[in-house]
């Protein structure tokens, strides 16, 4: 694989089959922590850290362990134990070493354990036979794709907290609509052929 | 008996998870092209409910109050795993059309909250039919946007073509951004009968206090 399929890997994982829009991995933290930018560049950033380094961890975890001894239907078991002990792992990295880091992303870490978009990257990872180096450009660029999608949400949002919408659609319904009106503008993309 | 109708109706309606609490939007977004897949997701998501629900309840006193999360979700993720392999052996169409999303029943948020919020806090029984009420409630929301989806993006329910060949769908329902949607609107009309009913109330009490006050008025 050359370097430009890789690029071009990740131009479609961040792009043409952006996480959120196009294939709703991590809706949840995507509805729920686009309030501010601030907090969606934070968590965003978060996210980008753990699923480049579970993208790593995930693949060798399953061409070392699982492989050799025939246990490929334990991947779901093997991926979600661990990225958890990632996050865990990643958490007390930071708080001991990094404690700039920690103060502004803390809080989002234990939030990523239960974001789809995490076990996702892995587990297509492994369905598209991934080579090492492309399942962390694929987990990579998932996440920017993801973090691109929530910071621009996140502006949205901030303008529509000016607006007056019928009382039905205040809070959570006018959210997805917005999400449905930018998912149409990525639709854009889709024509794309890689 | 009676409680058990009452956590069903609980389940599905007045606490539905995605409608009224707004769990799970992942699978409530991706796997409702089409009914059929909305009907295998919302099963499949309902027996893993039941049986980590009953499964947690069952081992609430043995597990560390340190470490519930991650044995959680390795309970979780074992049931989804068998799910996963039934649903390979037995319904191989519905296996490929939902793909990825079934293992990704294991991040669900619903189940985590439910073994969270109720299965690690109730006896075993209650705690199993939770699951069965909750997970029909999912089934019921997935569903209902799924049926809204089909029918306007395709022209079909369950396979079955509803308008003839005349028929030009609005493709747009199929697509990611009508998922989107159709989801605020179904919530919307939600939100909307969940408000009738507190204006009504809120216009009984007004019309008490304003035959009260004209009362008043005429002593």
């Amino acid at each position: 694989m050359s370097f430009t399929d890789i690029l071009l890997l990740m131009f479609g994982a961040i792009l043409v089959e952006n996480f959120i829009f196009s294939k709703f991995y991590g809706c949840c933290p995507f509805l729920g922590v686009s309030e501010k930018p601030d907090t969606a560049l934070g968590m965003g950033m978060a996210v980008t850290f753990v699923m480049t380094l579970s993208g790593a961890a995930t693949w060798a975890v399953y061409h070392f362990l699982l492989k050799p001894f025939g246990l490929e239907y334990l991947k779901t078991v093997a991926f979600i134990l661990v990225i958890a002990a990632l996050v865990q792992f990643i958490e007390m990295f930071l708080r001991k070493f990094i404690p700039a880091l920690y103060a502004s992303l803390g809080i989002y870490l234990p939030l990523i354990t239960t974001n789809c978009a995490v076990l996702s990257a892995a587990l297509l990872a492994i369905q598209n036979e991934y080579s090492f180096v492309s399942a962390v450009a694929f987990g990579f660029a998932s996440a920017l794709g993801f973090t691109l999608a929530i910071v621009v949400f996140a502006g949205v949002r901030g303008k529509m907290e000016f607006s007056k919408p019928p009382r039905a659609f205040r809070g959570f319904p006018i959210t997805l609509i917005a999400a449905g009106l930018l998912a149409m503008a990525f639709a854009g993309f889709s024509g794309i052929r890689l | 008996m009676k409680g058990f109708l009452k956590q069903l109706k609980e389940g599905i309606l007045d606490n539905n998870p995605t409608l009224v609490q707004l769990l799970g939007m992942c699978p409530t977004l991706a796997t409702t092209t089409s009914v059929k897949n909305a009907i295998g997701m919302g099963l499949a998501a309902t027996v893993v409910l039941i049986f980590s629900n009953l499964f947690i309840s069952l081992l609430r006193k043995f597990i560390p109050k340190q470490v519930r999360i991650a044995a959680f979700i390795v309970i979780i993720s074992g049931f989804v795993t068998m799910v996963e392999l039934l649903m390979k052996a037995f319904v191989y169409s519905l296996y490929q059309s939902l793909g990825i999303f079934i293992p990704l029943i294991v991040v669900n948020c619903i189940i985590l909250a439910r073994a969270e919020a109720y299965a690690s806090k109730n006896k075993v029984l209650p705690s199993a039919v939770d699951g069965l009420a909750m997970g029909l409630g999912f089934t019921f929301a997935l569903i209902l946007v799924a049926t809204v989806r089909e029918i306007v993006g395709n022209g079909t329910f369950m396979g079955l073509s509803l308008f003839g060949d005349g028929y030009a769908p609005a493709l747009l329902f199929i697509m990611p951004a009508g998922a989107f949607l159709t989801l605020g609107f179904v919530i919307a009309a939600v939100q909307k009968i969940r408000n009738m009913g507190q204006d009504k109330e809120r216009m009984e009490k007004l019309s008490k206090l304003e035959e009260e006050a004209e009362k008043e008025e005429t002593v």
